[in-house]
């Protein structure tokens, strides 16, 4: 494998484009990224054809593709669907955070889907998919889904 | 198996320079809906949806999962399909081919941009060889710039034949309500807006804007039932170029001639500038309306700036190009080529209100990239044989 670059000086560019992106989060989600920093409290639309109540919010029922009007409270409780752990501590990794780090799928009551989130308060060990969890808020909170700072096991 | 194809249903958005109110899945959905709406059909009879958008735009990449809220794609075949700034009207001819191979009846083709949500010169810079030209070039504008440059050198045209067709165009959007800049300009205020890369001035230029297109295209056997006056698709063509910024003939749309000449061989057409009722032109700058309509064969070289200046490119003139206002007066990047699309159904199909230009028998749509490639069809109202 080494013969191949043998006598060949490697040239290499390195990219310089910067693309920074900002994205409209959109008057529905804002809806719920408002109540969860002014309130403390997870709000969902619910789909007027089908029923269904959709965690992360989101304005259209996909398979009945209506438009979701009404808004209902949901707890802050619910149950883990399903979870990893991250054990190297990669740059997508938010600095606050240090490995082991547990991502769980959890569906809170009230909701039909499953919300992605971190576990916290808890060794990956002592994670079960079915454990009940409970949302911690952030104290600083911004408007944005990590205003809820993890989820913790309920006692 | 073969199919001829008809589009049987259009819709868009109101295009606006940024829509906080929705996400890029809701943005979509407005212009599915009213495509729906349109064709007065349900989700449930779209077999299959081709949907685009401009790589790195949004920094999503697999915006045909992502999109399925808003395109209606959960569990349909969904196919995404990005080409530059021909993306819209590749994604036409994508879908054309789609429900012409017979295996699609009705197909649903979206293109959706959020320029609002980048930085559009950094995304469009990785277009280009990395070795090569982006060590010393970047964007979109000086191409095109290059472009007006030679042209003008070559033929005598000046920044004022230009800027009668930002003129023209911005004139033209005052009629389209989904026109993002919907407010003529005169000829000083062109030639007097800022320099932005010599010689394009800011009011010879697109905008930058959010906004979505949706349009429905059905096969022979349905077409007709789905609505009085389908717009038949009577051809399509594609042409790429260049690798290196080097290989194009400055000053000439070279891919604008190939695919005008396929098309008007294909169709018969034998003098377009009399069959022809209207184009709808990916015009990303004014220049463009004078070089590009010689490349198609309208006039001849150097006779575009005299054909735009008697009028014959205006509302009620013999040609009228662009009625929409074109791209210079709204460019949602992912969106434009299928716009262009969409505005030459509509005219065909007799829907393009108070922009309708009468009597439309035929119009041509086209598409074009960055890296002056062209995409163009030729739309009908008489099915094709």
């Amino acid at each position: 494998m080494a013969d191949v670059f043998k006598g060949v000086e490697p040239m290499v560019y390195n990219s310089k484009i910067s693309v920074p992106y900002s994205w409209w989060a959109g008057d529905t989600a804002s809806k719920f990224f408002i109540s969860l920093r002014d309130d403390q409290k997870i709000i969902a639309p619910r789909c007027g054809t089908c029923g269904k109540v959709f965690m992360p919010p989101r304005k259209i029922c996909p398979a009945c593709f209506t438009e979701n009007t009404e808004w209902v409270d949901i707890s802050n409780e619910g149950t883990v669907i399903s979870y990893s752990v991250a054990r190297r501590q990669l740059e997508s990794i938010p600095v606050d955070k240090k490995t082991p780090v547990i991502w769980g799928l959890i569906k809170l009551d009230g909701a039909d889907t499953a919300l992605m989130h971190y576990l916290g308060e808890v060794k990956p060990e002592g994670v079960t998919i079915g454990m009940r969890v409970k949302a911690v808020f952030a104290d600083s909170r911004t408007g944005t889904i990590r205003d809820i700072s993890h989820f913790k096991p309920v006692k | 198996m073969a199919k001829r194809v008809a589009i049987v249903g259009t819709g868009q958005t109101f295009h606006k320079s940024h829509r906080p109110d929705v996400n890029g899945q809701e943005l979509i959905n407005e212009a599915v809906q009213r495509a729906l709406v349109d064709a007065n059909l349900k989700m449930k009879d779209i077999s299959a949806i081709l949907i685009g958008n401009m790589d790195h735009f949004e920094g999503i990449n697999y915006v045909d999962c992502w999109s399925v809220d808003g395109s209606g794609g959960v569990m349909k075949p969904v196919i995404k399909l990005t080409t530059g700034g021909t993306t819209g009207a590749s994604l036409a001819i994508g879908g054309y081919h789609m429900v012409a191979s017979g295996m699609f009846e009705k197909v649903l083709i979206i293109g959706w941009e959020k320029n609002s949500e980048s930085d559009t010169t950094g995304a469009i810079t990785t277009a280009f060889d990395p070795i090569w030209d982006r060590q010393v070039f970047a964007g979109a504008i000086s191409g095109l710039a290059a472009e007006a440059q030679g042209y003008m050198a070559r033929f005598g045209a000046c920044d004022r034949d230009a800027a009668r067709v930002s003129v023209r165009d911005r004139k033209h959007a005052t009629n389209n309500p989904h026109a993002q800049l919907r407010k003529e300009v005169t000829l000083e205020e062109v030639l007097a807006s800022p320099m932005l890369a010599d010689p394009i001035h800011l009011l010879d230029v697109c905008p930058r804007t959010d906004g979505a297109c949706a349009v429905i295209m059905a096969n022979e056997d349905v077409a007709g039932k789905i609505c009085s006056v389908p717009d038949w698709i009577w051809a399509t063509a594609a042409r790429h170029s260049y690798t290196y910024l080097g290989d194009g003939d400055w000053g000439r749309l070279t891919s604008m001639e190939k695919c005008s000449k396929e098309i008007w061989k294909k169709t018969g057409i034998k003098e377009p500038r009399k069959e022809i009722d209207v184009i709808e032109m990916y015009q990303p700058y004014s220049f463009a309306g004078l070089i590009w309509i010689e490349d198609m064969g309208i006039v001849g070289h150097g006779e575009a700036p005299q054909y735009i200046w008697d009028g014959n490119t205006d509302m009620g003139g013999e040609l009228p190009v662009n009625p929409s206002g074109g791209v210079i007066a709204c460019n949602p990047i992912g969106a434009t080529g299928l716009i262009r699309c969409a505005e030459a159904a509509m005219q065909v199909m007799g829907k393009a209100d108070a922009r309708q230009v009468p009597d439309v028998n035929f119009a041509v749509s086209t598409g074009f990239g960055g890296c002056m490639w062209t995409d163009m069809l030729l739309h009908g109202k008489k099915k094709p044989n």
